[in-house]
């Protein structure tokens, strides 16, 4: 079978050239980039020139790319820093909605006598900007919010919510793994301290990222060990990996714009066919500004998990922010802090595109989502009701 | 991805017996659109009104507890009503060949739906749908108190889940029936049921010996602590540790979870019984903060 892959927020395809520029450093130019020799030293012009690919898609310099394991390797190292950097400041500024890189960390400091906020949301899935203003205070060491949502991809004014945090000399940390590759960022031209991507959530492999960190910005080292990436993240490079997430970043740019014109049209259309043929449906953050290839919409009387499976049944892989995909048993926690009903969070699905993205398969997807909505609903005590009191 | 086997499968993507009877002689209701499950059932019995001979149902749920509803009523059918009472949710899970462990609730919910839809045929007194939970009720038609807020969950269909499946942590008790799945406010309560349950249970055959010399007593002290008590608590995450034997008083402290825990009380009566038990019948466990 298939797969119509409409789950790019979880992961995405690694592209063909990025795994072949990788190719060779596995069999053939396999040596240690830190190494005196010719045969290392080749491997590390590659990695100095995956660097500046990565600050170019960034503005940033090269020597403000740090690369680390993951996302979530990025977000864990920002958030110690600060509060090694400041152990006199005993506070920390996320949201309701981050992702669990970020939310569980900050949770586990409450246990350590530190004092966190999360910020709340509106229905639409924005920041309130009042609380976070009135958040901010000469106690705060860090506060860390993310670009884009991963669920609903509601975009947070950073830059606004940076210069709050700076006022009152906290560092700024945004997780721009969603954000990263889909709308442009200029790190040339902004406040923000230090900044977290992942590789494989723009088409290079999985385990490697990034941390971008602000030329100056004071740093504690997460891992501490070699000399590698100055003594920032000691490890071994991974080369290949590297290497791959240059390559990555460099398409990025060029698919920049076919992301907000080609692939946000194909998610409008989808989602505008789905809203129209699917009564008692809403979309999760439709009234805020989203990125342009992400859609969670909640469907009423049903449940996200076997929407998924009768997709699954046919191909068409996406994502549910309900309770009984994860193994808990809340519907996601964005979507409880953004106050999506429970008749409907439970029934709430994700569909992220990429530039892979066809129009036959948003036209297979608009043909087969309906009746599978309808036949759940058939199934429901409550969608029986509701269906009734529409004939 | 959840690790179905091909029956669940089966009854998910073809259910069996999907609808409504609407002559049914019983009908029971379970979970809510707020609980993330919800199955009503419907029963016909035959002329003698003994006999099942149909059952349709309707559920809002996970593939699992499509499958399990399913699942039920196809076991149900031909059964008399006695015969379909003695079906537990973990005869409806072997049907299915099984389920993951965080699925077992959906079993859960299919056994719950037949005993509230043959109580109430048989006018078995049902309690008053309590409506200050703002989730709504899981289980509406079990007395008791309720424990988890969340999911409306009481005690008494929490000791029955712990005991028929012999569950010995909250998290399963969390994957059997939800309670303690939300706020987790509850997780403490429930694992002061699971230790009563456990308690005025005969887990093992074993007799208190007739008479002991203090050394001997103090290492059978020692022994009931390190084999039956301690790694009931690290299943939760607490743990105890032996203080002092002073005659029949033994103080213990507790640690990690259980250190603060409001239930402490209660686990150290259930450490107490299983002394008393297995050990001397006038020990006295005191709980000591070193």
């Amino acid at each position: 079978m298939k797969e119509i892959y409409l789950d790019n927020n979880a992961t995405t395809k690694v592209d063909e050239a990025v795994f072949e520029e990788m190719r060779p450093y596995f069999c053939e130019l396999y040596g240690n980039p830190s190494s005196m020799h010719f045969f290392g030293g080749q491997v590390q012009g590659k990695v100095t020139e995956a660097r500046q690919r990565v600050a170019a898609l960034l503005g940033a310099s090269p020597e403000e790319i740090i690369f680390t394991a993951c996302g979530t390797e990025s977000d864990n190292a920002a958030i110690r820093s600060a509060l090694e950097v400041f152990p006199d400041r005993r506070h920390v500024i996320t949201s309701r909605v981050e992702h669990p890189a970020v939310l569980t960390q900050c949770r586990n400091l409450t246990q350590k006598g530190y004092r966190v906020t999360e910020i709340g949301v509106d229905g639409a899935g924005r920041l309130d900007m009042d609380e976070l203003k009135a958040a901010v205070d000469t106690d705060t060491a860090m506060v860390s919010l993310m670009w884009a949502n991963n669920e609903t991809g509601v975009i947070f004014p950073v830059e606004e919510a940076a210069a709050i945090a700076k006022s009152k000399g906290a560092l700024f940390h945004s997780d721009a793994v969603q954000a990263i590759g889909k709308i442009p960022i200029n790190m040339a031209d902004s406040g923000i301290d230090m900044l977290s991507l992942s590789g494989h959530k723009l088409h290079a492999p999985k385990g490697i990222g990034v941390l971008y960190l602000r030329r100056g910005t004071p740093f504690r080292p997460f891992l501490v060990g070699g000399h590698q990436e100055k003594s920032r993240r000691a490890g071994t490079e991974n080369a290949a990996a590297i290497i791959a997430l240059g390559k990555a970043c460099q398409l990025a740019d060029q698919y920049m714009e076919a992301e907000n014109t080609t692939v946000m049209a194909m998610r409008d259309r989808l989602q505008d066919a789905l809203m129209a043929a699917i009564p008692n449906a809403r979309i999760n953050g439709g009234g805020a500004e989203r990125l342009p290839n992400t859609t969670s919409i909640a469907f009423e009387f049903v449940e996200g998990e076997a929407i998924l499976l009768l997709l699954s049944e046919l191909g068409i892989c996406a994502s549910s922010g309900s309770a009984c995909t994860s193994g808990s048993l809340e519907p996601s926690h964005v979507l409880r802090a953004m106050g999506v009903p429970f008749t409907c969070a439970h029934g709430s699905i994700r569909f992220s595109l990429s530039r892979y993205t066809t129009d036959a398969e948003i036209d297979t997807v608009i043909r087969e989502m309906p009746p599978i909505i309808a036949r759940l609903r058939q199934m429901s005590p409550f969608g029986r009701e509701f269906l009734k009191g529409q004939a | 991805m959840w690790d179905y086997t091909p029956i669940v499968k089966d009854h998910f993507l073809n259910p069996r017996n999907v609808g409504d009877i609407p002559d049914a002689d019983a009908v029971g209701e379970v979970g809510s659109l707020a609980c993330g499950d919800a199955l009503k059932l419907y029963l016909k019995l035959d002329d003698n009104k003994d006999k099942i001979v149909d059952a349709k149902f309707q559920t809002f749920g996970c593939a699992s507890a499509i499958a399990s509803s399913s699942a039920l009523t196809e076991m149900v059918k031909g059964k008399t009503m006695d015969e379909a009472l003695a079906i537990s949710n973990q005869d409806i899970a072997d049907f299915l060949g099984g389920l993951p462990e965080e699925k077992m609730h959906c079993s859960v919910m299919g056994q719950e739906a037949l005993e509230v839809a043959i109580a109430k045929y048989r006018g078995e007194p049902i309690p008053e749908h309590d409506s200050e939970h703002d989730h709504g009720h899981a289980y509406p038609d079990y007395e008791g108190e309720i424990v988890c807020k969340c999911f409306g969950i009481t005690d008494t269909f929490l000791k029955k889940v712990i005991e028929t499946n012999r569950l010995t942590t909250a998290e399963q008790v969390t994957h059997f029936t939800k309670a303690g799945g939300a706020c987790g406010g509850c997780i403490p309560k429930i694992q002061e049921l699971i230790a009563q349950v456990l308690g005025s249970e005969e887990l093992q055959p074993r007799k208190r010996p007739e008479k002991l010399s203090n050394m001997k007593k103090m290492q059978l002290i020692q022994e009931v602590l390190e084999r039956d008590i301690r790694p009931l608590l690290w299943a939760d995450g607490g743990d105890l540790e032996l203080i002092d034997i002073d005659g029949p008083r033994v103080q213990v402290a507790f640690r990690k979870a259980c250190a603060g825990c409001a239930s402490s009380g209660n686990t150290a009566r259930m450490v107490e019984a299983k002394l008393r038990d297995l050990v001397a019948e006038d020990i006295v466990v005191e709980e000591v903060s070193a």
